[in-house]
């Protein structure tokens, strides 16, 4: 399925990411069947597709979360900038150290303040000067658009915030450590329509700097901030291409029937 | 009828403390304040005070919390962050109830025939070796003492620090765990920075419940614990504890002062036992909030 | 490569601790392995039909072949199970009925008090338990009894079958108590046939593992009941005199420093651990995975 795993549009861009033949499961049941695809940098992919069809799974297998879970099955290759962070020599550590994630239900760390929640990451990699911290604090919560709000009470503790402000917490958590890709699993789902409004936003903003994959089942937010979008289907990739024109003109079948809510 | 029953189970608790409070009350009234601030225990001159007792108690839980959490604590995260195999975590899991379902009378035994001489001939000698010139560990090594008695109450209550911790770890949601993880955290960051500070209560709670369980253990520490009403002067000295002293004098004696002092000590322990189990029920309770749970 | 150099003493502390909570839960182990082996090595030799049917040995010293130096445990067997028999007796119906309340009546004040009692009596020094009962009933009728005994344990037992009535009777689904009460079926008819019928499994539960718990105390019985050489007679029960036990024997017998009492002390203890266990294992037969919430524990 070579021509699948890229749109053409994008003609010779090396991916950020290229998965080859992603399997991933629990057990002895697969959810994701060999999955080859190429996500393009600097820009926002989408991920769709019925409930279990594996996007999560997928998304969760790009920094190395899957095999945490007991029972967890792994195969085929995921390259970050051309090195498979399934290499036996991978150190799961470094490899999500490289890539963000921001989790459906927001969830900072409720025992510390909302300062000690973006610099988290920082302190994890030993980092303890006061002047980088704050730096590094400041900078992320304005790209999270966050800054504004709680410039004033960034001593309160992190679960104080409203569900909202709690998710672009987590975002600038993310960002503080400069990753490369920012995983989103449905990010929004959990919040109301204004603060969903101003993470799309956000999301469109970050891709200048950070490639971005988000899972998501809403076909209006994929097509607001989508530049590409993939259909799952049962754990197969059915189709890829741009956002616009999948919506618009879907080659396969499966595609167009989700697309015009025939199902999930 | 079912009620009944209910309201008895409140009379019970409540009928104890006054039937305690009743024994003690000439002892109460004999030596006041000073009974728990005097170490003279001397039948002979009609003397009773249990500060001796006491100290023999507190230390010796005392050791037993300072050896039992860290090995409490430890197996408590083995089991719940399960790194390990999963037949290996059961096993181990299984193994740790088993413990607690052994009687306190079976350590006892075990303690003065088998740890005491192992403590008096190697461990003791060892430490006198090393830091034998710290007051706490002045006195011939004889194995039966408050040393002794705290170790084995660290292995008494290394199930029940381990089971109630366990639990409040398994509380902890799993989002909690994996925005740490993707952050780029190892496994013991994510368990130091995301899983024990989110747990930090429940955790607490489990240790004062040990304190709780050591406290009231009495026949383990009985059989080693060297039983001399002196008042101990280091850790190597033999002691009482406040519940072995009961034990061991109740009904040996037809002087009614000497009875009240033991009520009275009986007194001090409900007490000493009703707090700790306030104290530990707030906390766990705080962290499981919610969730079905006994302790 | 996408591993750094850098990290390399976080991944190397990493290994430490896991190293060092490996070690912990293997320490923690091995008292666990070391006294119930000791106990079997030890009271293997000692256990056999005799030991189980004869009353306990004089005190010897060692080399002493006179046939009182050998015996068994039997005194201490027949006053255990006759006091744990009667504590169960009197315990049993108030846990149970206890339990009852809390499960089926839970907005009540006294529920919420006495639930909370129950659960502070469940953990409380037993030796308190024992000066309650001493107070109260050896020093009145000037004796130790199997009466102080049994009333001792009972006040044991009472929280713990307390404890699984009312969390095996909660698990029973609302829907069925609902249906039958829709039927006509007055409130205290469906408590009994319905609710009870299909909570059984958990009253067992609660009653075997409040039979352990009473086997194993030691310390009331020492101050209600204290020891006989003989087994006891309805004379200990009333006017009551003093009752052997199982953990006694283990407790009076282990620090006696005679051979073959502590020959005889190491075999009570084997047919106690035994006992337990056989307890456990039937509890856990019995509930199988019904009551993966609750936390059985003695």
């Amino acid at each position: 399925m070579a021509e699948l795993s890229m749109p053409a549009s994008l003609g010779g861009v090396q991916p950020k990411f290229e998965t080859r033949g992603l399997k991933a499961g629990f057990g002895s049941t697969w959810v994701l069947n060999g999955i080859d695809l190429k996500i393009p940098p600097n820009r926002v992919t989408a991920v769709m597709g019925p409930s279990g069809c594996g996007k999560t799974t997928f998304v969760r297998c790009l920094n190395r979360l899957h095999e945490l879970t007991p029972t967890a099955m792994v195969e085929g290759a995921a390259l970050l900038d051309g090195e498979d962070i399934y290499d036996k020599n991978a150190d799961p550590v470094a490899v999500r150290r490289r890539i963000g994630m921001v989790f459906q239900k927001p969830n900072p760390f409720p025992t510390m303040s909302i300062y000690h929640n973006v610099v988290a990451g920082l302190t994890l990699n030993g980092v303890r000067d006061k002047k980088k911290l704050d730096h590094a604090a400041e900078h992320s919560l304005r790209g999270a658009y966050l800054w504004d709000e709680v410039k004033d009470k960034l001593t309160d503790s992190g679960a104080s915030l409203s569900g909202g402000q709690q998710q672009r917490l987590c975002i600038a958590r993310a960002l503080a450590v400069e990753p490369e890709v920012i995983l989103m699993d449905e990010p929004c789902s959990a919040l109301d329509p204004t603060a969903t409004a101003k993470i799309e936003e956000l999301i469109t903003q970050l891709k200048r700097d950070y490639t971005i994959i988000i899972v998501t089942h809403n076909l209006q937010q994929a097509s607001r901030v989508a530049d590409y979008t993939a259909f799952f289907y049962l754990g197969k990739l059915v189709e890829y291409d741009e956002t616009a024109a999948l919506f618009e003109n879907p080659k396969e079948e499966l595609t167009e029937r989700y697309i015009t809510g025939k199902f999930g | 009828m079912v009620g009944a029953a209910a309201v008895g189970i409140i009379a019970l608790l409540v009928g104890l403390g006054i039937e305690l409070a009743y024994g003690s009350s000439l002892s109460i009234s004999t030596f006041g304040l000073s009974f728990v601030t005097g170490s003279t225990w001397a039948p002979i001159d009609n003397i009773y005070n249990a500060l001796p007792f006491l100290v023999g108690t507190l230390v010796t839980s005392g050791i037993g919390l300072l050896l039992g959490l860290p090995l409490g604590l430890g197996i408590a995260i083995f089991l719940s962050e399960r790194k390990g195999s999963r037949a290996l975590v059961t096993a181990m899991g299984s193994l740790v109830e088993l413990l607690a379902a052994v009687p306190s009378v079976i350590y006892g035994l075990w303690g003065l025939l088998v740890l005491v001489p192992f403590m008096r001939d190697y461990v003791e000698p060892t430490l006198k070796g090393t830091v034998g010139f710290l007051p706490i560990f002045s006195g011939t090594p004889l194995g039966t003492d408050l040393l002794t008695a705290g170790v084995i109450l660290a292995i008494m209550i290394i199930p029940t620090i381990s089971a109630v911790s366990r639990d409040v770890l398994n509380a902890v949601p799993n989002s909690q765990r994996e925005a740490m993880y993707s952050l780029g955290a190892t496994d013991w960051e994510v368990v130091r920075k995301a899983v024990l500070p989110y747990a930090r209560s429940g955790i607490f709670g489990a240790t004062i419940l040990g304190l709780g369980r050591a406290v009231g253990e009495t026949m383990a520490v009985t059989f080693v614990i060297g039983n001399s009403t002196n008042f101990p002067s280091s850790l190597l000295s033999p002691g009482y504890s406040l519940t072995s002293l009961i034990v061991n004098l109740l009904g040996t004696t037809t002087d009614p002062l000497a009875d009240s002092a033991l009520v009275e000590i009986s007194l001090l322990l409900f007490l000493l036992a009703l707090t700790i189990n306030f104290l530990a029920r707030g906390l766990v309770w705080r962290m499981t909030r919610g969730t079905k749970f006994r302790i | 490569m996408v591993s750094r150099r850098s990290q390399s003493w976080r991944r190397n502390f990493d290994r430490l601790m896991k190293v060092l909570i490996g070690l912990s839960v293997v320490v923690a182990i091995v008292p666990l392995v070391l006294v119930v082996g000791d106990v079997i090595v030890q009271g293997w030799s000692a256990v056999n039909w005799n030991f189980l049917t004869q009353i306990a040995p004089s005190p010897c010293s060692a080399g002493d072949v006179s046939k009182f130096c050998t015996g068994g445990i039997l005194n201490g067997i027949e006053g255990s199970f006759l006091m744990v028999g009667l504590a169960a007796l009197v315990a049993v119906p108030v846990g149970i009925g206890a339990g009852i309340y809390f499960s089926e009546w839970p907005e009540s004040r006294i529920s919420f008090v006495s639930s909370f009692t129950n659960d502070v009596l469940a953990e409380f020094p037993t030796i308190t338990i024992g000066v309650f009962i001493y107070e109260i009933v050896v020093v009145s009728t000037r004796t130790y009894s199997a009466l102080a005994g049994a009333a001792a344990l009972a006040i044991v037992m009472v929280p713990i079958v307390a404890r699984t009535t009312e969390e095996s009777l909660k698990l029973v689904p609302t829907t069925l108590r609902e249906a039958s009460m829709a039927l006509g079926i007055p409130r205290w008819k469906t408590i009994f046939r319905v609710v009870i019928s299909t909570g059984k499994a958990g009253l067992a539960t609660g009653i075997l593992l409040a039979i352990a718990r009473a086997a194993g105390e030691t310390a009331p019985l020492v101050v209600t009941a204290l020891y006989s050489s003989y087994p006891p007679t309805l004379h200990s029960v009333v006017p009551g005199g003093p009752t052997a036990s199982v953990p006694y024997i283990i407790y009076n017998f282990g620090t006696s420093g005679y051979p073959n009492w502590v020959t005889t002390a190491w075999g009570a203890a084997l047919v106690l651990v035994t006992f337990m266990l056989v307890l456990n294992l039937a509890v856990k037969f019995f509930i199988g995975r019904k009551f993966a919430g609750v936390r059985a524990e003695i």
